[in-house]
């Protein structure tokens, strides 16, 4: 076993009062068996076809705190931390290093809504917490497992039969310490029958520390449940983000997952889909820009268990100086599953000569009457564009800034609120023009 | 789907392997297993100057530190090296000086497999080496060759006669550390075709190797090595056969191309190993690595593969595309049926400026069987304007069978423009109902609409081969309807 490995099994030795007492029989046991199974596969190496592009162990080494019990945090996250769009109501809730801060609602949740801290949740609904929890996660990932066995506090979201969510949420997870810290953090999603909800997770940092983030969130979605989610990832250099998230989707659910980064150091997203129900439709886009020396890898599985389902990915991704793209997508038809439509997409633009992108769309098909396509296409800016714009008097970084925008926006139109849209398309574009990708109003001194 | 359908496909897979017979050959053999001593035996039976032994052993002490890899989509059964016999050859007494000196026995098995030996009666103008187990028997046309200054001869006259070449160019392209299977065949590699093309010749004829396992419990391990000096042309085919047998057998081969400046080498494969029962019993386990590499600028090397046999394929040709403005192409049609397993694709490696690379695979799946296109492209930083199309088409025939992509696109250089694309479907309901209409029955409307799938690359292969070929997918799928 490596060293490294080592420094978990001793945390989790030293923190087992917290881990395995006083918490519900179920959870108990399954933080003994996640880390009984981190334990034994260990971090994943280069041979990993999985983690063939991105190794993340070093960092999972020393140098972070990984205390459980999180620092206290001696500001006042609302006086530094504002975040309007015009014209869009929202639920707020904010955790602070991945530990629960506060909920503002607007108004009273419609019945049937419950919002509230995993933490919370655990003590209110074990029965609910010990029927979900872990249960997509298990013995799939190391890292994940990591997560089950030490993370004790994220966000639960329970919408009931025929309800829902009449207003977006807005989570947000803000990053703020005095020394570098390792985060892991746990979410739940569950939409029963016929249940809606819209959702975007947006990230920040706080402060020039290094933040090492092990995140995974599960999602649950019963039959003719529709779920919009975005991810806004938006951190400093300083940052890596292990954000792992698991979707079984019942018959006839509706998942619409975008996954927007804009900034960190190194970033790592798994997506696992579980089409679990005929019927089912999901679609997961990506888009991602980096510089410096930014690395980027997106991973997604999308597994059709079942017939008549359909999915689709489209990941596109701009790259500069030394920064590092990777897009692994999986497609996986089961036997039996007939009349599946898969398709997916990735694309990738190098702007400078060290710029770098990997990409593995991969098909995995055992029934014959499907319709699954995959295209990957990396290279640069069309010739024939710029010199269209340029014979009509666009100057030459205008003009590239017009084709960049562009190529994002297919990813940004995909954002179904308008006033949220548009106010990402407006970030896309600053990022694009090297300002820091913020709103105009935020007075975070993030990056 | 209806069961007339389904029968028409049991039919179908139920079709006999026509290559399986055996020949009554004697055979020489050593004895089982492997060790050092066999790796020593074998060289000490070729009489191989020093360097080969030398070359031998240190493979075959780097295959010991190796584990088989797994990382491939395909269930490999344990092999007990050593119940394999390593090397095994028709028994001849003497140097042959005429054809009429071959074993009646033998001919008549060339002659069965429609190869053409006898140089004076057959008017196709391919030059033969062919290779039955693991030695060389006959290779046509030598002389006529010789006279232009190609050398084309067996892998072992070669190490005799043109030992400096070998030296130079032996495992220049697959070191034996390459990968497990290569340096096994560095170790144990008893025979192969050898082929030099000089400065400035076009090859008047097509070269071709048949290659055929006959004896029971052998493997085979052969070795070609290719190499085409400026400015010249060639193009060379290679055919397997092997006969029916219960047990599995190995043929781990490695084939090395080197294409010098403006140089073009176009290598065709149809390969009809044994592929097993259809209960999956028996076949070969094909393990081959083949690559090659445009050294200098200008140069091409063309991979067309027909896969239609072994148990289990594993076998990549790639393309070091290490001079300027080379080519690198990669045509394949794998086709599985029962419960054959193939992993097959290719690796383009762009190391120069404005190199190009095209790779078209068609995989067609029946039965029970698992077929995978792998294939890495990767584009290395100082390959300014390297340009790159991958098309991987899957066709499955049936619900039990499985059709997967894999493809790797790695890129180093913002010039570069690497595309992929992929697509899976099965013989639509609409194309049948066309050609019924036109009077065709659904048996045949499907081996039409199979090969016009595969038309994009049958074309690639030469004459001779593109007929077997196409009559190779015909006697496969015939009516198989998904």
């Amino acid at each position: 076993m490596s060293e490294i490995v080592n420094i978990y099994k001793d945390l989790f030795e030293a923190n087992k009062l917290l881990l395995l007492n006083n918490v519900p029989h179920g959870l108990k046991i399954k933080r003994e068996e996640a880390i009984h199974h981190f334990l034994e596969k260990g971090f994943p190496d280069r041979k990993s076809e999985k983690y063939k592009y991105t190794q993340l162990d070093n960092y999972f080494g020393n140098g972070y705190n990984k205390s459980l019990e999180y620092p206290k945090i001696n500001v006042s996250v609302a006086d530094i931390f504002r975040c309007d769009v015009p014209q869009l109501e929202t639920h707020l809730l904010i955790l602070a290093n991945g530990k629960f801060y506060r909920f503002d609602q607007r108004g009273n949740l419609p019945k049937g809504v419950t919002i509230c801290s995993l933490k919370d949740a655990i003590k209110t609904n074990p029965q609910i917490v010990d029927q979900y929890l872990g249960k997509l996660s298990k013995d799939e990932d190391v890292y994940a497992s990591l997560n089950t066995a030490f993370a004790t506090d994220g966000f639960y979201i329970h919408i009931a039969k025929d309800a829902a969510l009449d207003k977006p949420l807005q989570i947000v997870n803000l990053l703020l310490s005095e020394e570098d810290l390792l985060v892991q953090y746990r979410n739940l999603i569950i939409l029963e029958e016929n249940a809606s909800a819209n959702i975007m997770v947006c990230d920040h940092t706080l402060s020039i520390h290094h933040f090492l983030s092990n995140i995974v969130t599960e999602i649950f979605q019963e039959k003719s449940s529709k779920l919009d989610l975005i991810f806004m990832q938006n951190e400093h250099n300083n940052s890596i983000k292990m954000q792992s998230t698991y979707v079984n989707q019942e018959s006839h659910s509706d998942s619409n997952i975008n996954i927007f980064t804009l900034h960190g150091g190194l970033v790592r997203n798994n997506i696992n889909v579980l089409m679990n129900g005929e019927y089912a439709n999901n679609s997961c886009n990506g888009f991602f820009m980096a510089d410096g020396s930014q690395h980027i890898d997106n991973f997604t599985f999308m597994h059709h268990a079942k017939a008549n389902c359909e999915s689709s990915q489209l990941f596109k991704g701009i790259l500069d100086n030394e920064a590092k793209g990777i897009f692994n997508g999986r497609i996986l038809v089961d036997i039996d599953s007939q009349k599946t439509n898969a398709y997916q997409k990735s694309n990738g633009i190098l702007l400078s000569d060290t710029a770098r992108m990997n990409a593995r769309p991969q098909l995995e098909i055992y029934a014959d009457d499907v319709k699954c396509t995959h295209g990957s296409a990396i290279g640069q800016l069309n010739d024939d564009a710029m010199f269209y714009m340029r014979s009509r008097g666009i100057s030459k970084p205008e003009s590239r800034l017009l084709l960049l925008h562009a190529y994002a926006y297919e990813i940004v139109e995909k954002i179904n609120i308008e006033p949220l849209r548009e106010r990402i398309d407006e970030m896309v574009g600053k990022r694009l023009r090297s300002e820091l990708a913020r709103c105009h109003n935020c007075p975070m001194h993030c990056c | 789907m209806d069961t007339s359908q389904d029968s028409i496909l049991a039919e179908v897979t139920g079709s006999d392997y026509k290559y399986g017979f055996v020949s009554n050959i004697d055979t020489e053999t050593i004895q089982k297993g492997l060790n050092e001593d066999v790796v020593r035996i074998i060289s000490a039976k070729k009489n191989e100057p020093e360097f080969m032994l030398e070359f031998r052993l240190k493979a075959f002490k780097y295959w010991q530190t190796l584990k088989q890899p797994e990382w491939a989509h395909l269930k490999i059964p344990a092999i007990n090296f050593q119940d394999i016999i390593f090397y095994a050859a028709p028994k001849q007494k003497k140097q042959l000086n005429s054809l009429d000196e071959i074993d009646p026995e033998l001919k008549a098995t060339f002659d069965k497999l429609g190869i053409p030996l006898n140089e004076q009666k057959h008017m196709t103008g391919v030059a033969v080496d062919a290779v039955i187990d693991s030695v060389s028997v006959k290779t046509t046309f030598k002389d006529t060759l010789a006279e232009i200054g190609i050398i084309f001869c067996s892998f072992s006259e070669a190490v005799h006669e043109h030992p400096d070449l070998v030296k130079k160019y032996l495992g220049t392209v697959v070191p034996y550390t390459d990968n497990y299977f290569a340096a096994l065949n560095s170790a144990v590699f008893s025979d192969g075709s050898f082929c030099y093309i000089p400065k400035g010749v076009r090859c008047p004829m097509e070269l071709s190797t048949y290659f055929r396992i006959n004896a029971a419990n052998t493997g085979q391990f052969e070795r070609t090595l290719l190499i085409a000096d400026d400015e010249s042309y060639v193009s060379y085919l290679e055919g397997c056969t092997a006969p029916m047998r219960d047990e599995n057998q190995l043929h781990a081969a490695v084939v090395e191309l080197v294409a010098m400046e403006n140089a073009e080498i176009k290598y065709s494969t149809v390969q009809n190993w044994y592929p097993g029962d259809k209960n999956g019993k028996g076949g070969i386990y094909n393990f081959v690595t083949k690559r090659g590499i445009c050294k200098e600028k200008n140069a091409k090397i063309s991979w067309t593969q027909v896969e239609t046999g072994s148990a289990i394929t594993w076998k990549y040709p790639s393309c070091i595309l290490k001079g300027d403005n080379s080519v690198g192409e990669f045509y394949s049609v794998a086709l599985t049926n029962n419960y054959q397993q193939a992993d097959t694709g290719t690796k383009m490696i762009h190391i120069g400026k404005n190199t190009r690379s095209r790779i078209v695979s068609k995989g067609i799946s029946a039965g029970f069987s698992n077929n995978s296109y792998r294939g890495l492209v990767k584009v290395l930083r100082g390959a300014e304007g390297a340009r790159n199309h991958s098309q991987c088409d899957s066709l499955l025939l049936g619900s039990t069978c499985g059709a997967h992509t894999f493809p790797y696109l790695e890129v180093d250089n913002p010039s570069a423009i690497v595309e992929h694309e992929a697509t899976t479907s099965k013989i639509g309901e609409d194309q049948i109902f066309y050609c019924n209409q036109r009077g065709i029955k659904t048996e045949d409307a499907v081996g039409l609409i199979v090969n016009g799938y595969a038309r994009e690359v049958l074309n690639q292969l030469p004459m001779e081969f593109a007929v077997e070929a196409q009559k190779l997918l015909s006697i496969s799928l015939e009516g198989s309807v998904g």
